[in-house]
């Protein structure tokens, strides 16, 4: 028995040992808006926050992150997220949509730590992130937004 | 759309008769029995929302609103009380006007075929309404009107919303003849009006075939072949078993399913599975054996599709010819949700949610794997994570998949197959691999008095059933759509060898013209060049006949400065295309990457697509159109090794990021005309554009895609 800290609460899990975080989101605990992608940590889709950091849930085995605190799209919550969430609607960035919670985690993770970014720490956040859609011009864009949003 | 408490627990009680279509918005809908149903495609409730009945999938290409927005516009609704949900497979009602009898999204037809019926849905609807209006206050029909979800009647001052209007119109028989709205009257259409999934698409609320959880329900992995066509010969699962939570291994036309009580075990459990693989009847060649023999038939004629003029005699009278080969690898189109399906059987039926674009064909396919009747298959049709085609099978793959394993394991539980990535790109249906060749005769003045196109490459249509629509005189149309088109070239031919290899192909975004634009447009570029032509003029000396055309490459060549000056290191390139009736012209601005393959920094591209039906969704579908065309461009390859794909996930087929991603100005030509699509026509225009500015940068031309392989194969020229 493990608890994971997701979204401010305790949740006890029974747990393979090397079953990864993302599959215990989706399959036990039914936060399905984390999404699979890759399953090797390579598009981002299963982005979540780690202690407020950006993290891939796919490859991360959940046994060793007792204790952490885990923040998924579902609660993605405060001015930062707010400002991205708000500047996302607005631009309409997302188009089949599948990666942009992702793309939204790692934008608040950014945010928080560079509240006022350069393209170029967009460029190095967002790397991780595929977006097949090709939503990018518009990611950079409500990312500036979010920021203008945050500094107001 | 149903929170994920609502939906369990309404799972849980609704038992057998469950209906899950999602919804975008979270507000319930109100019992059908309550709401006024004036035709197919809308329903609107005392509650005063419009739910529009969605036939196309939303994959992403802003299918819903722009539905919405149509039918919103005659119907003079508000747009905050539009809802929209998915149509339940019913290709009597709800099919692709120009694809016959089938319900179906693709082809950038979704706004082209919806457009006369959705008005006239919507105006009906309006009609219903004001009837009913008139009635209940005794006043003339002509003397009311409607505004943002308002009926009104100026003279006595009345006033009701749609939902007042509802129990009032139940039982009016909708008018025969509706009259539609002037355009300058329109007050949604070509607006930038919000889509209707945008919230949904930030908050994680959003539902995709992968979020589908039922009780009971059980995860699906198959171990599939290591060559296309090989077959089981034996399965060696003890391990499988005894990996926790591996409920069954059984075996399906496709390979051997591994189910499991989740994703992970039954990952696990397939990554313990033993097969041994009959290889007798497996394609065994590899990329450089295809491209080997394509280039041998490329020197041979083949059927001719396309013959204006005597391009032999052009030929012969030519001063110059110039003459170029080009390879085209397949292509995997990875949605970034990979395929999947749920189904669950029932005693009288099945139903199934997937995120299909063709639902004919699953409803189909799915009842012959069970032995049932297709009006016993229920279709829920959910949000796709992107598709580029790959969802648009023409045997139903991934359904027909899930009801194998749901009949073999004996259907006590619901069923949800998923494609790992490792599938996805090793599991077949790509864009074929072709080779062209051209060759263009120019006379002493530098006019080009011969053209020929040539094609070899397997046909996406042969043997399934769109065939029949597709092929004629043994040309299936999709591998020679957009070649050497719109050109006015006096003598000009193009012709094609069908090859025969056991990969299996399918339509990727785009379809024909994501090959035939590229070797059309810098084939041109080529020929300009040698002839001493300036290639935007020559384009527009070639392009008299075509005033679409020659509107866009003019607004784009305008809008990004095309006879302005460059800094040094960045040079422009053009790609013009037409495809599904819409033109698209884009101008790149490439610099030079250290390893020598091509920076875009800016891409200005002009559409004309008809009417624009929500102008921002048609630049989302711009930018996006050139960012898919621009990943493969640069590095999407999937090659085969004595028969077996290289690639497995996103580190060796290697997507498009944020780095890469130019900035893009989307210019929309203003016109009048019926709307035509724009989910494809972005993707095409971009390789050439690039590969042509590229030329001006190191003197190379790009016969080979992707640029990547320019880099590998240590050709740089800089």
């Amino acid at each position: 028995m493990v608890i994971l800290q997701v979204n401010g609460s305790a949740h006890p899990v029974d747990l393979d040992s090397d079953v990864p975080l993302l599959w215990v989101l989706r399959d036990e605990l039914r936060l399905t808006g984390t999404k699979y992608g890759c399953g090797v940590a390579q598009c981002g889709a299963c982005t979540v926050l780690l202690d407020g950091r950006a993290m891939r849930s796919c490859a991360a085995p959940a046994a060793g992150l007792e204790g952490r605190s885990i923040v998924t799209i579902e609660g993605a919550s405060g001015k930062v997220a707010e400002a991205v969430q708000d500047a996302w609607r607005r631009l309409d960035v997302a188009q089949c949509g599948y990666c942009q919670s992702g793309q939204i985690m790692s934008a608040i993770a950014l945010l928080s730590e560079i509240p006022q970014p350069k393209d170029t720490d967009i460029d190095a956040a967002m790397a991780g992130n595929v977006c097949r859609c090709a939503t990018y011009v518009r990611i950079r864009a409500a990312i500036h937004d979010a920021a203008r949003t945050v500094r107001s | 759309m149903l929170t994920r408490r609502r939906f369990l627990g309404s799972s849980a009680l609704a038992g057998a008769a469950l209906l899950i279509g999602f919804r975008i918005d979270p507000r319930p809908a109100a019992a059908a029995d309550e709401a006024l149903e004036p035709n197919a495609f809308v329903r609107i409730a005392p509650d005063n929302s419009v739910t529009i009945i969605g036939k196309h999938i939303e994959m992403g290409q802003g299918s819903y609103t722009g539905l919405a927005t149509i039918l919103a516009e005659e119907l003079d609704a508000d747009w905050s009380q539009i809802r929209v949900e998915p149509a339940p497979a019913n290709a009597e009602r709800y099919n692709n006007l120009l694809w016959g009898p089938m319900q179906g999204t693709g082809g950038s037809t979704a706004m082209a075929n919806s457009w006369e019926q959705l008005r006239r849905a919507g105006a009906t609807a309006r009609a219903v309404l004001v009837a009913a209006a008139a009635r209940d206050w005794g006043v003339p029909a002509s003397e009311i009107t409607v505004d943002r979800g308002v009926v009104s009647h100026a003279p006595s001052g009345r006033r009701a919303t749609f939902g007042d209007l509802v129990p009032r119109a139940k039982g009016l028989v909708p008018p025969a003849q509706v009259a539609l709205k002037d355009p300058k009257d329109f007050k949604l259409v070509g607006k930038k009006l919000p889509r209707l999934d945008g919230k949904a698409k930030t908050d994680g609320s959003a539902q995709f075939t992968l979020d589908v959880s039922l009780p009971g329900m059980l995860t699906a992995l198959i171990a599939r072949p290591p060559l296309f066509g090989a077959t089981v010969k034996s399965v060696e699962e003890t391990a499988t078993r005894r990996v926790k939570g591996v409920t069954h291994v059984v075996r399906v036309p496709s390979g051997v399913a591994v189910v499991a009580t989740s994703f992970w075990a039954a990952r696990k459990g397939r990554e313990a599975l033993r097969v041994t693989w009959d290889e007798g009847g497996a394609e065994r060649r590899g990329s450089d054996d295809l491209y080997a023999q394509y280039r041998a038939l490329a020197r041979r004629p083949g059927k001719v599709a396309r013959r204006d003029g005597d391009p032999e005699a052009g030929f012969r009278r030519a001063a110059k010819i110039v003459e170029a080969y080009y390879e085209f690898p397949y292509l995997a189109h990875a949605p970034m949700e990979t395929l999947d399906a749920v189904i669950r059987l029932g005693p009288d039926g099945c139903e199934v949610w997937a995120g299909s674009q063709i639902p004919t064909v699953d409803q189909q396919v799915v009842a012959r794997v069970l032995g049932l009747s297709p009006a016993k298959v229920r279709i829920n049709t959910m949000l796709a994570g992107g598709s580029f085609g790959r969802r648009a099978t023409p045997n139903g793959d991934v359904a027909g998949e899930v009801a194998a394993i749901a009949k073999a394991i004996g259907g006590d539980k619901p069923v949800k197959l998923v494609w790992a990535r490792e599938d996805d790109l090793q599991g077949g249906r790509y864009r074929p691999l072709y080779v062209h060749r051209l060759r263009a005769g120019l006379d002493a003045r530098g006019d080009i008095v011969a053209w020929e196109h040539r094609i070899v490459g397997q046909s996406i249509t042969k043997g399934t059933l769109f065939e029949s629509a597709t092929i004629k005189n043994g040309i299936d149309t999709t591998s020679v759509e957009g070649a050497s088109s719109p050109y006015a070239m006096p003598n000009l031919s193009v012709d094609l060898h069908t090859t025969d290899v056991g990969v299996p192909v399918l339509w990727w975004r785009s379809v024909g013209s994501s090959h035939t634009a590229f070797s059309t447009e810098t084939f041109l570029d080529e020929v300009a060049h040698a002839a001493n032509r300036d290639p935007l003029d020559l384009r527009r000396a070639l392009l008299l006949k075509h005033p679409r055309h020659l509107a866009a490459l003019d607004l784009a060549a305008d809008k990004a400065g095309f006879r302005e000056p460059l800094p040094p290191g960045r040079a422009r390139g053009i790609g013009l295309h037409e495809s599904f009736g819409s033109v698209v012209a884009q101008i790149a601005e490439v610099s030079l990457r250290p390893d020598g393959l091509p920076k875009v920094e800016r891409v200005t591209c002009a559409v004309d697509c008809g009417t624009a039906i929500n102008p921002d969704i048609v630049r989302a579908q711009m930018e996006g159109g050139i960012g898919y065309g621009l990943a493969a461009a640069m590095w999407s390859e999937i090659t085969l090794v004595k028969g077996r794909v290289q690639q497995r996930n996103f580190d060796t087929y290697r997507p498009l990021r944020i780095t890469e991603m130019p900035a893009v100005d989307v210019h929309i030509v203003p016109t009048g005309a019926a709307p035509t699509g724009v989910g494809e026509p972005g993707v095409p225009p971009i390789a050439p554009a690039v590969a042509n500015a590229l030329f001006h940068l190191t003197g190379q031309r790009v016969h080979k895609l992707p640029f990547a392989r320019l880099a590998a194969a240590g050709t740089r020229t800089i």
